[in-house]
């Protein structure tokens, strides 16, 4: 699929190794990013973007502003976006790998560049989705491509049915269990599910390859895409598609897993971590802060209460999912267990605001790293889980399955 | 004269600049000094221009944030080698100027503390013993890049990219 989504947006057909000049779709920037990108194109470049309405600036990192230099970081992505006509998505709007795909600026076929690594999400439209840093970000705003190798593709085939309590997150951990954290590196991840699995549970997988190294995460389109987009034939994988590896996840023998301080594909099963004592919960982020996910958290927390020594977050991962989960009463439902809410966006994730942890602290979290200090203090500990474990974790208090809540 | 910071497989961005001190946090004047803050503490307040970071494998894994290497060349360290690079931060070092040399031999000869002579030009490494460590070439599709400084310089200089 990369591939062939690199040739028909470059100038020639390319294979895995070529390097590929291509045609730029989308360029996001975050807030976190956004200030040096922006000093990069007006004092080195002296540029503008080519294409304004091929960038997008998303203020989800730090928002709404902790402090008065992000407040004044904000200010001149919004000075900036106002002078050049660039896309901006301000305080609330959500986390931005969220927000281009509910604004359909990702879409089937399309190349979108991210300032961000968790960009690889975008594939769960197949989208050619990457992260890259502040440099490449200006250079591919003023000139609307960009350069990349060619990358080798890793097929992963997920066979079977899925066991109840078991969830797109647990099969993206168990991947990159067996990958590796550089098992894909250079490399993009094409991941064949048929027509399983719904956009939201696509991006969840989608998000989490980079945490194998990869360049890109696609996944085969199928299911509700199909109705939600029009997917050019040209986006499909050859059937006698070259590939550098080929694992097969059996989905009906899965069990719920949990990435085990301090690096992402350290994974253990739940049922092995149980009555591990926990400080924080916290349900949200590109990885899983969608309505989906809120509800799933919801239908454990219905009726129960939190722990007295454990507090619940949760952050949804946009305006819309705020709105929806407002609608549909899952919020109701997560702040009478004892949850409490933030603004959409990244929240804790990178220890920034919003919920930042003490030295010595636990934190069960459904986001995607758990780097020694990524949420707070260095000797803060973070397990990354599903949605389900995180829920049945507050409840408990402790690391727990859903299936060890007793009934409410 | 070079000093060798020796770190172990897996540095991720996290370990080389934790995200709550990036410049947008802290101040664009300062973040530099909380390099490696987490992880060894007295790197930011030790180390010299030319220094020579040692890595293992999967070097800069993690965040895209261009601002981790940035800090290190604020610190005008004089490269870093490593047994294998995170792509986007291998990116990020090209797109900076920053040598990045892969070498799954010299990480395990280098020892922390080791004072090198380091000729950045030649890519060669002289130890205290004479010993010398020939570092690998880049590869060459970035050659032509590397003889402008960085990715950035060649744009700036041909308006358009390597290979284009």
């Amino acid at each position: 699929m990369a591939e062939k989504i690199l040739s028909r947006r470059g100038s020639k057909t390319v294979y895995a190794g070529d390097l590929a000049v291509v045609e730029v779709d989308n360029v996001m920037i975050v807030d976190s990013i956004a200030e040096s990108v922006i000093e990069i194109l007006e004092t080195e470049l002296k540029a503008v973007p080519k294409y304004p309405e091929r960038v997008s600036i998303v203020i989800d990192h730090v928002a709404p502003a902790s402090s008065v230099n992000v407040a004044k970081s904000h200010q001149v992505s919004r000075r900036f976006a106002a002078e050049t006509g660039v896309r901006l998505f301000d305080v609330g709007r959500g986390i931005c790998h969220q927000v281009l795909i509910e604004e359909r600026l990702a879409f089937p076929g399309a190349i979108v560049l991210g300032s961000d690594s968790h960009s690889t999400t975008y594939g769960a439209v197949a989208a050619f989705g990457t992260g890259m840093g502040a440099t490449d970000i200006a250079l591919a705003a003023a000139s609307g491509k960009t350069w990349l190798r060619v990358p080798e593709s890793v097929k992963v085939t997920l066979e079977g049915e899925l066991p109840d309590g078991v969830s797109a997150k647990d099969i993206a951990l168990e991947m990159i269990r067996v990958l590796t954290a550089d098992g894909a590196t250079y490399m993009s991840v094409e991941i064949h599910a048929g027509d399983k699995f719904s956009r939201g549970e696509r991006m969840t997988l989608a998000n989490l390859c980079v945490e194998a190294g990869a360049k890109a995460g696609m996944v085969v389109p199928g299911g509700e895409i199909l109705t939600m987009y029009d997917v050019p034939d040209w986006v499909y994988p050859d059937p006698d598609a070259i590939y550098a590896r080929a694992i097969t996840i059996d989905l009906s023998h899965l069990t719920p897993r949990m990435s085990v301080p301090s690096y992402v594909d350290n994974v253990a099963e739940v049922s092995s971590l149980r009555g591990i004592r926990v400080d924080q919960v916290f349900i949200g982020t590109c990885t899983n802060g969608r309505l989906e996910d809120l509800q799933i958290a919801a239908a454990i927390l219905k009726g129960r209460k939190v722990a007295a020594h454990t507090r619940l977050l949760v952050i949804p991962a946009s305006s819309e999912v705020l709105e929806a989960a407002m609608q549909d009463g899952t919020l109701l439902t997560i702040i009478q267990a004892g949850g409490t809410l933030s603004t959409p966006g990244c929240g804790p994730c990178m220890g920034r605001h919003q919920g930042v942890l003490a030295p010595g602290e636990v934190c069960v979290s459904t986001s995607n790293r758990n780097f020694i200090g990524r949420m707070g203090d260095k000797d803060a500990k973070i397990y990354l889980a599903s949605p389900a474990v995180a829920a049945a974790t507050a409840i408990m208090g402790e690391i727990a399955l859903p299936s060890d809540v007793p009934y409410a | 004269m070079a000093r060798v910071w020796k770190f172990s497989d897996s540095i991720n961005t996290d370990d080389i600049l934790p995200g709550k001190y990036a410049p947008f946090m802290v101040g664009a004047d300062v973040f530099h000094k909380y390099a490696f803050h987490h992880f060894r503490p007295e790197f930011a307040l030790e180390v010299q221009p030319g220094d020579l970071l040692v890595g293992g494998k999967n070097w800069g894994l993690g965040s895209s944030r261009e601002y981790a290497p940035k800090a290190l060349k604020r610190l005008e360290i004089g490269g870093i080698i490593a047994k294998s690079f995170a792509r986007i931060h291998y990116r990020n070092l090209l797109n900076l100027g920053i040598p990045a040399f892969d070498s799954l031999e010299i990480p395990d000869l280098l020892e922390d503390g080791e004072i090198v002579t380091y000729d950045r030009d030649a890519g060669i490494i002289t130890r205290s013993s004479g010993e010398v460590l020939r570092l690998p070439p880049p590869p060459e599709f970035l050659r032509e890049a590397l003889k402008a400084g960085s990715i950035l310089e060649y744009y700036k200089q041909f308006q358009k990219f390597p290979g284009e």
